[in-house]
């Protein structure tokens, strides 16, 4: 009897959603769908961005138009039509619901079970919330630590304003302009995004991630983040939510640039979770991002990511290491349940001597999904010694998935080693009966043994997200056995 | 405890269990023993629940309450622990881990607490001091690169650790020396008490010498043919099984 109503209610905030999001829609600043030039400088002046700002966005908007999207990826989708887009929505200040009483309970059913706050809670759904909110003075010590040391997180909008001289010397110099199809687009359109430096010898006192997660509902579809870490300085920055991202836009197309000067090293952590669509496979996110990092010498850059959500997924986080003696490191797991699709991991360039990298892939598939690791690993002529160790593991979960592995390996020094190792299991009905007998019931015994299998790289996670990407990964295989 | 009123089971639509009766009282040891292809592991797996094996008649009722149409967890949290022949692996999941996991689901199932990290920790205290486990031990993978004899005796700390009702010991010998045996039986008589019972399955006679049945039934094609005390175990380690064949089989 209780479910009926529940029914009831449920449709009854759907349409109320649906409403709000008509009346937001007008309240918005939103700009005319279509991509030109015209777009493009209309953002940076709405943006009130620098002479040399809208230059380089109009030159990275020249490339893009001789491109053609890229189909080498093992994945199948419609291509989003680009002029249908509109590339310029002022944030909404106003709050979307008056109370948590408002929001779909699924959506807060699926935040209890990450355990996160009431009041991140009500952040993250877009609820009204009180200034003295915990996290809101919370996020203030954080930015007064972070100036003492000299440090300098904020958005990329803000950087171009207050910083410009560092964004100026450093945005594009990873990841040009011209680099790919989408790496192009998002350099002639970027929405906002986030922008750190750690100066000299300093090392970041705290995890970048409680703060950021704060601060990162809302943003955009097209973001660019910039993390300088200075010679001898150390960061960790974690990016993205284990709470589910509602997102109406279809096409995410975000370009992250890490620059590891001297002796520097940057840790950064990604969980994605995007609408990967509904048990059917239609809505959900496609995910194109170009994330990069440059190591000089003595440098380390190490990427853990957690990728559990999105419809397609087409991302390869990684390295150019430059430097002597600088290392990279690839840590990663893949869900990919329904409908999903995911073609994702790293690239490891060696170019100085003695240079050293290490990539663990994890991939996860069930449902009707098809999970891919592609990796490349080039060694340079003059990068004498360089080392590699790369592990693929994959996971499948009943009959109807699939796990690829394309590994790349072009090798031109005869004193370097590359190892690669691979192997593919499955969750086997008396790993499952074994785990039933001992009174852990099909789902949690899923939970563990996925958890079990994603381990290594989930030690690579900050403490506090190891635990919340746990139950993220148990979520989202949720249903998908039985 | 237990009761088993005409039990007939099969797999892939093959009989094995065509009628089994078996009664098991609190505080006793029951041993069933039988030729190869007779049904045990079959009548071990039945009781816990395991899916493949589909019962097609009779009943299994555990203190009074029908458990044949339970999920092999719900099985567990009322008790029922099966000791497998052959344990499985689970990389990346430590013994404690998988220990505090199933200790809790079965907790949070019965409507208690978690249980505090403070007293699992002494719980696994006791229980690995109980059974000469090292504690090393604990914190590998499960099962994963264990000897037959780490497995074995993996599977009697599990046994400890959840404390249940009912415990069936599917063929707890196989693939163990004489050492491992002994560590392994001694497990076995020191978790005897008045309000648990035992199954121990086997096709030696052996393990019988170490943990002493109150019973020893002779399972053969799917039915119990013989049931006796526990010199009936040392009958059949001398004549071997073939006179009872040819007496069932006349």
């Amino acid at each position: 009897m209780s479910k009926y109503t529940e029914e009831e209610l449920k449709k009854e905030l759907e349409t109320k959603e649906y409403e709000y999001g008509f009346y937001t829609d007008i309240e918005s600043d939103t700009i005319p769908v279509g991509l030109n030039e015209d777009v493009i400088k209309l953002i940076s002046q709405k943006k009130n961005e620098p002479q040399w700002m809208t230059d380089w966005r109009l030159e990275a908007y020249k490339a893009f138009k001789d491109m053609v999207e890229p189909e080498w990826a093992n994945v199948h989708y419609k291509k989003p039509d680009l002029q249908a887009i509109s590339y310029y929505s002022a944030p909404n200040k106003k709050p979307k619901y008056e109370s948590l009483d408002e929001v779909d309970p699924e959506l807060l059913e699926t935040f209890n079970k990450l355990g996160i706050s009431l009041d991140e809670q009500k952040k993250l759904a877009g609820v009204a919330v009180d200034i003295v909110m915990d996290s809101v003075s919370v996020a203030t010590t954080f930015k007064e630590t972070l100036a003492e040391k000299g440090i300098i997180f904020c958005s990329i909008s803000e950087a171009i304003q207050e910083h410009p001289e560092l964004v100026k010397k450093y945005i594009g110099t990873v990841v040009p302009q011209k680099d790919n199809y989408y790496a192009a687009l998002n350099s002639a359109v970027f929405s906002d995004g986030s922008f750190c430096y750690i100066p000299k010898g300093v090392r970041c006192p705290m995890e970048l991630s409680t703060y950021f997660r704060i601060n990162q509902a809302g943003t955009g579809q097209f973001e660019r983040t910039l993390v300088i870490a200075d010679e001898g300085s150390y960061v960790s920055y974690l990016e993205g939510c284990t709470a589910p991202s509602r997102d109406e836009n279809q096409l995410h197309a975000a370009v992250v640039e890490l620059i590891a000067l001297d002796d520097a090293e940057i840790k950064y952590s990604t969980v994605q979770n995007w609408f990967p669509g509904d048990k059917e496979g239609k809505g959900g996110v496609f995910n194109f991002v170009t994330k990069r990092g440059l190591c000089e010498k003595n440098a380390k850059i190490s990427w853990t990511q957690v990728e559990t959500g999105s419809a397609v997924t087409w991302k390869y986080p990684s390295c150019v290491l430059k430097g002597d003696n600088s290392i990279g490191e690839f840590y990663s797991i893949a869900v990919t349940n329904n409908f999903q699709q995911a073609d994702t991991g790293t690239k490891m360039v060696h170019l100085g001597k003695n240079t050293k990298s290490t990539i663990i892939s994890k991939g996860i598939s069930a449902g009707k999904s098809q999970n891919s690791y592609r990796g490349l690993v080039h060694v340079s002529p003059r990068a004498a010694n360089a080392r590699n160790f790369s592990q693929c593991d994959s996971l499948l979960m009943g009959n109807e998935c699939g796990a690829h592995t394309f590994p790349y390996i072009e090798n031109k020094n005869s004193s370097s080693r590359i190892e690669h190792e691979a192997t593919t299991s499955k969750i086997g009905e008396d790993q499952i009966f074994y785990c039933n007998q001992r009174g852990i019931d099909t789902e949690k015994a899923i939970a563990l043994i996925v958890n079990g299998f994603s381990k290594e790289v989930l030690n690579k996670l900050p403490m506090e997200f190891a635990v919340e990407a746990q139950k993220l990964l148990e979520i989202s295989l949720e249903g998908s056995v039985g | 405890m237990l009761k088993i009123k005409n039990l007939k089971a099969s797999i892939e639509d093959k009989e094995i269990l065509k009628g089994i009766n078996l009664e098991i009282k609190p505080g006793e040891v029951h041993a069933i023993m039988g030729p190869n292809g007779s049904g045990k592991s079959t009548f071990a797996n039945v009781i816990a629940g395991r899916e493949e094996y589909e019962m097609t008649d009779g009943s299994i009722e555990l203190d009074g309450e029908e458990i044949s149409e339970l999920d092999p967890e719900e099985r567990a949290h009322r008790g029922v622990f099966l000791s497998f022949q052959y344990p499985v692996e689970i990389p990346g999941v430590s013994v404690t881990n998988f220990m505090k996991t199933a200790i809790n689901e079965t907790r949070k199932a019965q409507g208690k607490d978690e249980m505090p990290a403070k007293d699992m920790l002494k719980l696994i205290r006791e229980k690995s001091e109980l059974l000469e486990i090292d504690r090393k031990f604990l914190s590998r993978s499960l099962n994963e690169g264990f000897s037959g004899g780490e497995k074995k005796r993996n599977e009697i700390f599990q046994m400890a650790m959840l404390e249940p009702k009912l415990s069936i010991l599917d063929e707890t010998d196989s693939g163990l020396d004489i050492d491992a045996l002994r560590i392994v039986a001694n497990g076995v008589n020191k978790l005897k008490s008045k309000d648990n019972a035992t199954v121990v399955i086997t096709h030696y006679q052996r393990l019988l010498d170490y943990i002493v049945p109150d019973y020893v039934h002779v399972l053969y094609k799917g039915r119990i043919v013989k049931s006796g005390g526990k010199e009936l175990a040392h009958e059949l380690e001398e004549r071997g099984y073939d006179w009872i064949k040819e007496e069932v089989d006349a």
